[in-house]
């Protein structure tokens, strides 16, 4: 069952992992734009969590302890974003540009000395007999607890914003936040809520980078994944399964057209090195050209501050 | 705009008068800055360049001011605007560090005809203030390529390109050629990353060869993500230091690596400046010259192997041998080096085609 000499199996493995980090990012951003806040800081983020990640590891010598320190050093760094633009009202776009520089330097500081240590290993989920399974096993049973994890995280995130009230008071929020707030929401605690879960799923992202997928720590290891996470949110329309199906197809056509390198196939491999941003802009046009519902689909307040005396 | 002529010009009229006397005579302190491709912490070819830099303050001192530089500089237009402010910002001399500032670097250079640049690994010439240098990397790839042919057991060897320009295709037929005489069943499998720089995709790339049967992978992109990746083989695969030593991987995957040494050339260039016995030049050393290391052979590879690597290298750099001498023929079958031939260096700097024996195009 090969194509092109790659085994299908061992393509979907590897575009599973290859997708974890972007997945992260993109849902914990997603939420963070459905309740109106654009943070443009999720590359900082995500490379603040791939170093706090990975010095928390080594010190620790578990993974688990790492991911939890990857995500709390993006939830630091985006404290300070939601300080500036939720209490003193900073424009969201420069501030968010300004916490991804910040955090590409701040790593770098934070990383001197542990170029070149080995953090401990991830070990894969035991499933014991179903890893035989021909084909499934290969390709869908034999992966580390994130690649789980991430996908549960994306259904859980779908679940809360679609039948919770939680989820119905945070796109409310997004939507209108001066309605919200005349119904009595904090608005501004609401937020920095989702701004702190989109850190933490980006501080995840960027822990399984330095942790799992290249397991060592580089400047700029990240290598502008937040920003495709940006871009996997729009092409998603803020839908959360469609965000799982971004994140594998920007992943899957990495992974395939250097596999298909690999398996010497003759395919110009830079048609399909683009082809992830040119689909990108070809959803944005035919979801824009739609009429009523089928239109945009971005929170109305997305980007826009909010101040009670409005 | 206009203050920006106005300090152009400024800075050329200073430069004038500085060109006029001081570098004739030499001069008393030389502002040194760097344009890197990539951060210093990349453990790889980024990182080299800046020891050459500190090697450079290390020699001169109060002498020299190389404390300017500037990380991650993209290859485009964003290099000229960097170039630019360096030049307005009093650099005597600016080494750009990477093949793809080669037009930016010119076409600065040309605006102000009294900074020195540096282009590494370039061709273009197009003022005469711009100097070229570059390192004999094909080298260390030649002895890369007989360890690859004799370590192999799979007889697929793999390569991470990073560009298809000539620098790249030189190592990649060096590479093979010297597997190949070694062993005349290997096989190698070329993946284009196209980046310098992405550890996660560098990765993929070196995954996707794994899985594809290959068990000596070489890398020409800059981290040492592809070595991260053939470590979690536990020794089933191994793979080389690239432009750094990159030791934290001894002994196994990294069994030995291709180290670039810029020190000397750095502080001979700012030393010319300062002694005044500057002049454009157009450098390519190679192991003889000191600019190519080959890092230690590690246990993981057999002393006769081991052995018979060393004496390739001391050979290449007595000039006993040449990593292409012919019978060569280019991939698709046309005589390229008779027998005996040794490849002119304007061949090697223009390459744009496989040996015999690699499958695959070069893509254009």
């Amino acid at each position: 069952m090969d194509f092109y000499g790659i085994n299908p199996a061992v393509l979907i493995a590897s575009l599973m992992v290859a997708s974890v980090p972007i997945m992260l990012a993109a849902i914990g951003e997603l939420v963070v734009e459905k309740a109106g806040v654009l943070n443009l800081g999720v590359e900082g983020m995500m490379i603040m969590g791939a170093v706090c990640g990975f010095i928390t590891a080594v010190h620790t010598g578990s993974p688990w302890a790492g991911f939890l320190g990857g995500a709390a050093g993006a939830m630091a760094i985006s404290l300070i974003f939601a300080l500036l633009t939720q209490v003193f009202l900073a424009n969201q776009v420069a501030t968010g540009l300004a916490m991804t520089l910040f955090g590409l330097g701040l790593s770098s500081l934070m990383g001197q000395g542990y170029n070149g240590i080995k953090p401990p290993a991830m070990a894969d989920v035991p499933l014991g007999p179903l890893e035989d399974i021909p084909f499934i096993g290969r390709a869908f049973l034999s992966h580390d607890a994130m690649v789980y994890v991430s996908i549960l995280i994306v259904a859980g995130v779908w679940a809360v914003l679609k039948y919770s009230r939680v989820g119905l008071i945070l796109r409310a929020v997004g939507e209108n936040h001066d309605a919200a707030h005349a119904l009595g929401y904090k608005v501004r605690r609401i937020r920095v809520l989702a701004i702190l879960f989109g850190a933490a799923m980006a501080g995840l992202g960027g822990a399984y980078v330095s942790l799992v997928r290249v397991p060592q720590w580089t400047d700029g290891i990240t290598a502008g994944a937040g920003w495709i996470a940006l871009a996997i949110v729009v092409f998603a329309s803020w839908k959360p399964w469609r965000v799982l199906i971004g994140a594998y197809l920007f992943g899957g056509i990495t992974v395939l057209q250097l596999n298909l390198q690999a398996a010497g196939a003759r395919i110009p491999v830079e048609y399909l090195s683009m082809s992830p941003y040119l689909i990108t802009i070809l959803v944005l046009v035919i979801m824009s050209s739609g009429k009523g519902r089928a239109g945009l689909n971005a929170p109305a307040a997305l980007g826009q501050n909010f101040h009670a005396s409005r | 705009m206009k203050r920006r002529t106005l300090l152009a010009s400024a800075a050329t009229a200073l430069g004038l008068t500085l060109s006029g006397t001081a570098w004739a005579e030499g001069m008393d302190k030389v502002k040194a800055c760097f344009v890197y491709v990539g951060p210093i912490g990349d453990g790889g070819w980024t990182y080299q360049h800046d020891q050459g830099r500190l090697a450079v303050i290390e020699k001169f001192g109060d002498k020299v001011d190389a404390s300017t530089y500037q990380e991650s500089v993209p290859e485009g237009a964003d290099a000229e605007r960097v170039l630019t402010q360096m030049a307005l910002g009093g650099c005597n001399i600016i080494f750009t560090t990477s093949f793809g500032y080669m037009d930016a670097t010119n076409a600065v250079a040309k605006k102000f005809p009294n900074v020195k640049f540096e282009h590494a690994t370039g061709f273009k010439r197009e003022a005469p203030n711009v100097s070229t240098y570059n390192a004999r990397f094909y080298e260390g790839r030649a002895v890369e390529g007989l360890i690859a042919g004799r370590m192999t057991k799979s007889n697929k060897i793999g390569y991470i390109g990073s560009f298809p320009i000539p620098e790249v295709v030189m190592g990649i037929n060096a590479y093979y050629l010297n597997a190949k005489k070694v062993n005349p069943d290997v096989e190698l499998t070329v993946v284009w990353a196209y980046t310098w720089f992405d550890p996660a995709k560098e990765a993929d790339a070196a995954k996707a060869m794994i899985e594809q049967g290959v068990d000596v992978i070489a890398s020409h992109t800059d981290s040492t993500a592809p070595l991260a990746e053939a470590a979690k083989s536990n020794g089933a695969v191994i793979g080389f230091g690239q432009a750094s030593d990159m030791a934290e991987y001894k002994p196994s995957p990294r069994v030995t690596s291709i180290i670039d040494n810029w020190g000397p050339y750095y502080i001979d260039r700012v030393g010319a400046l300062l002694d005044g016995t500057y002049e454009q030049a157009d450098v390519w050393a190679g192991i003889k010259g000191g600019e190519v290391l080959i890092g230690e052979i590690t246990e993981a590879v057999p002393a006769e192997v081991k052995a018979e690597a060393e004496k390739l290298r001391d050979d290449i750099a007595s000039g006993a041998y040449h990593p292409f001498t012919g019978p060569i023929n280019k991939q698709d079958g046309s005589p390229w080096l008779a027998e005996g031939q040794t490849a002119p260096d304007g061949d090697l700097l223009g390459m744009n085609f496989y040996v015999e024996g690699i499958s695959g195009d070069i893509p254009q």
